[in-house]
């Protein structure tokens, strides 16, 4: 039976991968391909407009990483300082942004600019890149705080606390003492930053103004509008590439050791009173200032405010097929379906990245993370022409939304999982092992319940993912008695009207407050489970 | 590790049932209507009244499963890359601009319905049939009447003058359909269209990535500063029935000179086992049940001579009888050239 458990813990991720990731992208890159696609791939070295396009893709994705990391840091930092449940509530607020539409926020953002005065003249945002860099701030701020902050709870703070004694002032001791050991999570972020903005796609058309185009952006202007496959395909090899060479890049840094050993459990500290409320007042107006404007935009009706547009959600307008209250219902039921699946392949494939032989550790690595980086078009596309035969004609099925939005979810499940599950202090399994536990029992009474704690980090980020409709789903046909809200939103948004866009303001709003107690929810059900062992 | 084990087995097998459950749609061999489940394959636009598809379904015993594909443009693309093997069997929403590319790619078996006398013969653009009109609309520059400070335009040239200056906000033809079509609508109307595009751009026309964008960021309805901006015929239509408050009269217009034809067909998908039951459901499409349903859910109009519009319609638009319109075979020979050609224009 252990070895059944291990190849099981093999094969499961790996199957998954092959089956909705792999063949369907491998499928679809080669029917583009097919005949002069290596011609149309060189061409696109040698056009100087694609070669700016792949160049700002990579730039404006390291520019977002480092920005992101500057600006969410001093709140990791924080976050690891605090009691669990204060630090479960923080984390589920910073992932509220995280789900938004990005066609909302973009509004969100271009009303900012206006009310500012920024939207023209020589302090102009609108239509820059500064508004593209803003915008996934605003998106992955949540991703280095949650995986960073979390993490960070779990550091021995004696370390730091000797270093001080020994004189070291706080600035050298988190140089010199913290930082080195956080960087197995720095770079799991950053490198899901980097993704995350590398094919970020409504943000860069919608902020970026008309000139701005991206891989991303491009792969869809050929797949789509202009029905050039063999284009798109070349593209998206391009793509492939660079995301491939990043993860390499990233998987080095973070295979690193921690330096030290973890506890499970750290003490909160107190900490200085301007530290804290500047740290507050920063996120407020990072996070809160486009948020505020959606509220403001959802309780606006005529010249005054009201509470209509939400009361309107419960009844059926024209242009949905069932009330806008009910599309929560749908996406809430994706949304479970889709973290379970990338709880259970990204927590299996975690187990085989850090116990595994150093090829197959590399290979999951990589393979699991690769949907990030990938075009949303690839992967629905490449969906569509490959699982289309019985038994696996999935084209039609609910199940396979689900499972696209788990694609996107496991890399989070991972990145957050492996760098836990690499800082178990070695000694505890020794101990363990000399106790007399079989290796089985050491991985359910040690590496459970510590790497529990990146993994209901990973689980919130695959809630957040499928509620936000993040992946091939645009891509993919759906049934129209399943839409969602984002879908939904999206619906309201396209037809004129001040009652619509009333209403699509105020779904946004209940779909944030949704996701922040829906991750509460998961992460307290984590705490509950922890309690029992 | 093994009760895990055990859960994570179930867990497969589970999902693999519903997986192959969910795939494998009932599909019956002999073309009996009573029965038969068909599935329409329409852009995320569609809506019906929940009355409408039930009185097909009385009338016929068939019943219809809507599956939604994204824009109109990613439609097409998927059935292209499914063509033979289709997710469905009727499609409807291919529109007069990607029609071209839909044919050349064989997605369409002829169907000739008998319904198609009450269609007037300006809308059958297929003559082989292997596409019917169900429904069009007009895409044309909207102005919001208080806040254009000035006279409303009469003539799509008046809007390169000065009166009109940082005023219009178009969508990007790359990547939105409004905008392809208004650019089609420049080009039929002016001989040099280059020079009319080099005219607007400095007039300051502002190019927003889609019409969600356009309209309610940077046109007055958002709050923008924009009083012109490209929608459709029916837009003003849409601003009446979804006011709030109330209004009697739209706040906005339409430059009736400005509009470019979009006709939207239906076509039975080359593959289907149900053909009986999808040409039935090309005939219901040109009923009056159907027709006289279709504006006030997707602000459209219908085609045939038979159907009635509402009165908010009649109220708030004018149907023009003269639209701008182009063969969508050189629509589609030329969208490249002239989307690159106003690219380099109107932001290079």
């Amino acid at each position: 039976m252990r070895t059944a458990a291990k190849a099981l813990t093999v094969a499961l991720p790996a199957v998954f991968i092959l089956v909705f990731f792999a063949f369907p992208v491998a499928n679809l890159l080669s029917t583009g391909l097919v005949g002069g696609g290596l011609h149309v791939l060189g061409g696109l070295f040698g056009s100087g407009r694609e070669r700016g396009v792949i160049w700002f893709t990579v730039w404006q994705a390291a520019v977002s990483t480092l920005l992101t990391l500057a600006v969410a840091m001093p709140m990791a930092s924080l976050v690891a300082r605090m009691g669990e449940r204060r630090r479960r509530l923080v984390r589920a607020l910073v992932t509220v942004p995280f789900v938004l539409p990005t066609v909302v926020v973009g509004g969100a953002f271009e009303g900012l600019f206006r009310r500012f005065g920024l939207d023209s003249g020589a302090l102009r945002l609108d239509g820059t890149v500064w508004a593209i860099l803003a915008a996934h701030v605003f998106f992955n701020y949540a991703v280095v705080v949650r995986t960073v902050g979390s993490y960070w709870a779990g550091l021995d703070a004696r370390l730091e606390e000797q270093a001080r004694i020994l004189g070291a002032g706080r600035w050298r001791t988190f140089v010199e003492v913290t930082l080195p050991r956080l960087r197995p999570a720095i770079a799991a972020a950053s490198a899901i930053v980097f993704l995350f903005s590398f094919t970020s796609f409504g943000v860069i058309l919608i902020l970026g103004g008309p000139r701005r185009a991206t891989i991303e952006t491009d792969i869809y202007r050929f797949a789509v509008t202009r029905g050039d496959l063999t284009t798109a395909a070349s593209l998206a090899v391009v793509q492939l590439v660079a995301v491939v060479g990043l993860i390499a890049l990233t998987t080095m840094l973070e295979r690193r050791r921690p330096i030290t050993t973890r506890q499970a459990h750290r003490v909160s500290q107190r900490v200085g009173r301007a530290w804290l409320w500047g740290n507050i007042a920063a996120t407020a107006l990072i996070l809160g200032t486009p948020i505020g404007v959606l509220v403001e935009r959802s309780l606006s009706v005529g010249d005054g405010y009201s509470l209509r547009n939400y009361g309107a959600l419960i009844h059926r307008t024209r242009r949905l097929p069932v009330p806008a209250l009910l599309t929560l219902r749908n996406s809430l039921l994706y949304a479970v379906v889709a973290t379970s699946l990338a709880v259970v392949v990204g927590g299996l494939a975690s187990l085989v990245v850090v116990h595994g032989r150093r090829v197959l550790s590399r290979v999951f690595d990589l393979g699991l993370t690769l949907p990030l980086g990938t075009s949303a078009v690839t992967i629905g596309f490449g969906i569509l022409i490959t699982l289309d035969r019985p038994p696996l004609d999935l084209r039609t099925s609910w199940i396979i939304i689900p499972i696209a939005h788990a694609l996107v979810g496991i890399p989070f499940v991972v990145r957050t999982m492996v760098p836990v599950l690499r800082g178990i202090d070695e000694s505890l399994r020794e101990a363990a092992a000399v106790l007399g536990a079989v290796p089985s029992r050491v991985r359910r009474e040690i590496d459970l319940p510590i790497g529990g704690r990146g993994l209901v980090v990973g689980a919130g980020f695959a809630f957040a993912v499928s509620i936000g409709e993040f992946g091939a789903t645009s891509f993919l046909p759906r049934r129209a008695d399943t839409i969602t809200a984002p879908v939904a939103l999206f619906r309201l948004l396209s037809t004129p009207g001040a009652s619509l866009r009333g209403q699509a303001m105020a779904l946004a709003v209940v779909l944030m407050a949704v996701v922040a107690v829906a991750v509460v929810a998961i992460e307290s059900a984590r705490g509950t489970a922890d309690g029992g062992m | 590790m093994k009760r895990s084990t055990v859960k994570v087995l179930t867990l497969i097998v589970a999902l693999g049932l519903v997986a192959t459950a969910c795939g494998s749609t009932n599909r019956t061999t002999a073309d009996t209507l009573e029965g038969t489940t068909i599935t329409l394959v329409t852009h995320d636009s569609f809506a019906l009244s929940d009355s409408t598809l039930k009185a097909f379904t009385d009338q016929t015993g068939v019943k219809v499963d809507i599956l939604e594909s994204g824009d109109a443009g990613t439609m097409v693309s998927q059935a292209i890359l499914s063509a033979g093997n289709p997710v469905g069997d009727v499609m409807y929403g291919i529109d007069n601009t990607f029609l071209q590319r839909g044919l050349d790619a064989g997605l369409f078996e002829p169907y000739a319905s008998p319904a198609l006398s009450d269609v007037p013969d300006k809308f059958k653009l297929d003559p082989q049939h292997r596409v019917t009109p169900i429904d069009f609309g007009d895409v044309c520059v909207n102005y919001w009447t208080d806040a254009l400070g000035t006279a409303p335009p009469t003539d799509l040239a008046d809007l390169t003058k000065p009166e009109y200056a940082g005023k219009l906000v178009v969508e990007n033809p790359e990547t939105s359909s409004p905008g392809f079509a208004f650019l089609l609508a420049t080009i039929v109307r002016f001989k040099d269209w280059e020079g009319y595009w080099a005219g607007l751009r400095a007039n300051d026309v502002k190019v927003a990535s889609g019409w969600e964008d356009a309209y309610y960021s940077d046109f007055t309805a958002g709050g923008g500063d924009r009083p012109l901006v490209v929608s459709y015929a029916s837009s003003p239509v849409a601003e009446v029935v979804y006011a709030d408050p109330p209004v009697d009269t739209a706040p906005t217009g339409v430059l009736a000179d400005s509009c470019f034809r979009q006709i939207e067909f239906a076509g039975v998908l080359k593959g289907t086992p149900h053909r009986a039951a999808a040409q039935a459901l090309i005939d219901f499409m040109l009923t009056p049940t159907f027709q006289d349903d279709v504006p006030l859910n997707m602000f459209v109009f219908p085609v045939t001579k038979s159907a009635t519009l509402p009165k908010v319609f009649l109220d708030n638009v004018t149907v023009t009888d003269t639209p701008l319109t182009l063969d969508p075979a050189t629509i589609e020979a030329n969208r490249d050239k002239w989307t690159a050609r106003w690219s380099e224009i109107v932001l290079g």
